[in-house]
């Protein structure tokens, strides 16, 4: 059991009170953890941030690595030839991350290489730049990036963002945020605010917008919110639910839910021209739409077999093939990166837990135990699902490994957060 | 304990030979032929009744307190407006019918329970459903406009089936 706390600084926000700090717990971790141990690294003095700490936090939080404590480090070395690799075999030790952050004519750089103590060789080495000092938070995301891409084979996930609705207060006096922080829960920053609801993020492939949907003056809108600029444009904002934003792989289309024409369907629009093209029609509710990686499919929830269930149909349109038999509800799938699978929300007994569908197999794994678990959808890479779940102390976010393994939940110090979308891995 | 019991019991009695002496004595006085009054026996008889004037009952009030209710709550996972509910629905139908230039707007919630699009397309059925009971009373629907929340504005924010009863409704808010 591992357990690990940070605080994120809150921002202040004129008018609003809300904190928007996202507090970090890890649970449980594969036995088949690497052993590593992230030395801390020679900094110059203007550079406060640990940057090893934030690399070592990163690496053991995705419960793929079992990361030495400071205090059993024997030697602290901080160059290569440095490292005596016996004496970390020793320990258990086979991999060591040594580095130093120096100044340059441009701003600064971070020098780290990662050893093979079992091998004696050297895995990785890279200078990796930063203009300013603010930036060296995100060096130390690199690094944990590379080293577990090496490591493990796959992309690491650690550069990236999650945005999540934080909601506080009650009735009409409820205020919703739509926030945005870095994947380890730092730098929170509101992206939006209203006293009408604020639902379902959702991130462009580029992670340069996110669509969400808002309520104004009676009506609801899909709204493209451009991060960089700021800019909000109101995509849509038909009579009835204007809802479930879902960019297509490769950015050009949204798939929404619209009930104007009498009953909640999905509709594809096309970005660029406004086209706008029914895909379902049934009286029940169609909603929660997701693309295929390839984009060649959705899936999207139905109750037209008289419980919500979940449906694929082709892109192109045609006839929905339904995919789910195991649960009295299956609700708001998304695909594995890979295809294979589905993670949904699944209805056994009055429960709301978190599933993983094999597609091929069509077998269903609970992966969670909550009583109200909802908005799942993988994290970048795969490995991991974020979800939203209730708890005594409120609501809160959480992961876990798709072996179910490993947990972390990331809370609000107040206000409930809720709707988590990771940012897609950009490469 | 006789003693107690005895107390009352010949108070009672008392109280009921005192009365009996009292009635004997009328009926001694009504034998024969009715004594006479001096006054006319009608002059004892209240007057006719009087309209009231400012005190009457004020329709207009009476429909506007009928509007006072202005939530129809639902069963879990369904649509249909309950019979304890058809007064709401006269209430509101009369007022729009009577008042061809108001409108109102229905608002549909759901309970937390299930995902929060699926709500909104639940929220949406349930105000559909009140839409529906409004236009069968002859409600014309450019009176009417339809809402959903979903689960996302909880009329009570616990975690237990109390509450999401409170939260499982439509309101009916004139605009």
């Amino acid at each position: 059991m591992k357990s690990i706390r940070w605080v994120a600084l809150a921002l202040c926000l004129a008018g609003t009170g809300a904190q928007a700090e996202l507090e970090i717990t890890v649970t449980g971790g594969v036995e088949t953890a690497l052993p590593i141990a992230i030395v801390p690294f020679a900094q110059v003095e203007d550079v406060q941030l640990d940057v090893a700490q934030v690399v070592d936090n990163d690496l053991a939080r995705s419960g793929r690595f079992k990361t030495l404590p400071r205090r059993d480090m024997l030697q602290k070395p901080v160059a290569p030839e440095q490292i005596d690799p016996a004496a970390w075999r020793a320990q258990g030790i086979d991999n060591v991350v040594v580095g130093q952050i120096a100044r340059n004519d441009s701003g600064y750089f971070a020098r780290f290489y990662l050893i093979d103590t079992v091998r004696g060789q050297q895995l990785l080495a890279y200078d990796i730049p930063a203009r300013r000092v603010d930036q060296m938070r995100y060096v130390a995301h690199q690094i944990a990036d590379l080293i577990y891409e090496k490591l493990l084979g796959v992309p690491g996930y650690f550069n990236t963002k999650i945005a999540y609705v934080s909601a506080s207060g009650i009735g009409y006096e409820r205020t919703f945020q739509l926030l945005v922080a870095d994947a380890d829960g730092e730098n929170p920053r509101v992206v939006a605010t209203s006293r009408e609801p604020l639902m379902s993020p959702t991130w462009s492939p580029d992670r340069k917008q996110l669509a969400y949907v808002g309520y104004e003056r009676g009506r609801s809108a899909i709204y493209l919110h451009t991060l960089a600029t700021g800019e909000v444009k109101r995509l849509i904002s038909e009579r009835g639910i204007n809802g479930s934003p879902a960019f297509s792989p490769d950015g050009s289309k949204l798939a929404v839910t619209l009930s104007f024409e009498n009953n909640p369907d999905i509709y594809v629009i096309d970005l660029r021209s406004g086209a706008r093209k029914r895909l379902t029609d049934h009286y029940g509710i169609d909603t929660e739409p997701a693309w295929s990686p390839d984009g060649s499919k959705l899936v999207f929830t139905s109750d037209r077999g008289g419980q919500p269930q979940i449906y694929e149909i082709d892109a192109q349109g045609g006839d929905a093939r339904r995919l789910t038999f195991q649960g009295r509800q299956n609700l708001r799938a998304s695909y594995s990166p890979d295809g294979r699978s589905l993670v949904l929300v699944n209805s056994e007994s009055g429960r709301y837990r978190i599933g993983l569908l094999d597609l091929a197999t069509g077998d269903l794994r609970v992966l969670s135990n909550g009583p109200l678990d909802e908005s799942p959808s993988f994290a970048p890479g795969g490995a991991v699902v974020i979800y939203a779940t209730q708890t005594a102390r409120g609501a809160e976010l959480a992961t876990v490994s798709v072996d179910g393994r490993v947990r972390q939940s990331l809370r609000q110090a107040s206000g409930d957060v809720r709707e988590p979308a990771w940012s897609p891995l950009v490469r | 304990m006789i003693r107690q019991l005895w107390l009352p019991v010949a108070a009672a009695c008392l109280a009921l030979f005192v009365a009996a002496c009292g009635s004997t004595k009328e009926r001694t006085g009504a034998e024969g032929a009715p004594s006479q009054t001096s006054e006319p026996y009608t002059d004892r008889i209240a007057p006719g009744p009087a309209p009231l004037e400012d005190q009457g009952f004020d329709t207009a009030a009476a429909a506007e307190r009928a509007l006072t209710t202005n939530l129809i709550y639902f069963d879990f996972d369904d649509t249909v407006i309950k019979p304890e509910y058809a007064g709401v629905i006269d209430a509101f139908a009369n007022y729009l019918t009577a008042n061809p230039t108001a409108k109102l707007r229905l608002e549909g919630h759901a309970d937390e329970r299930g995902t929060r699009e699926y709500n909104v397309g639940l929220g949406e059925r349930r105000a559909l459903s009140v839409e529906s009971a409004l236009l069968a009373k002859g409600v014309r629907r450019d009176q009417l406009s339809v809402i959903s929340y979903g689960e996302e504005r909880p009329a009570d924010p616990g975690h237990d089936e109390a509450a999401w009863a409170k939260n499982r409704r439509v309101q009916l808010v004139r605009q």
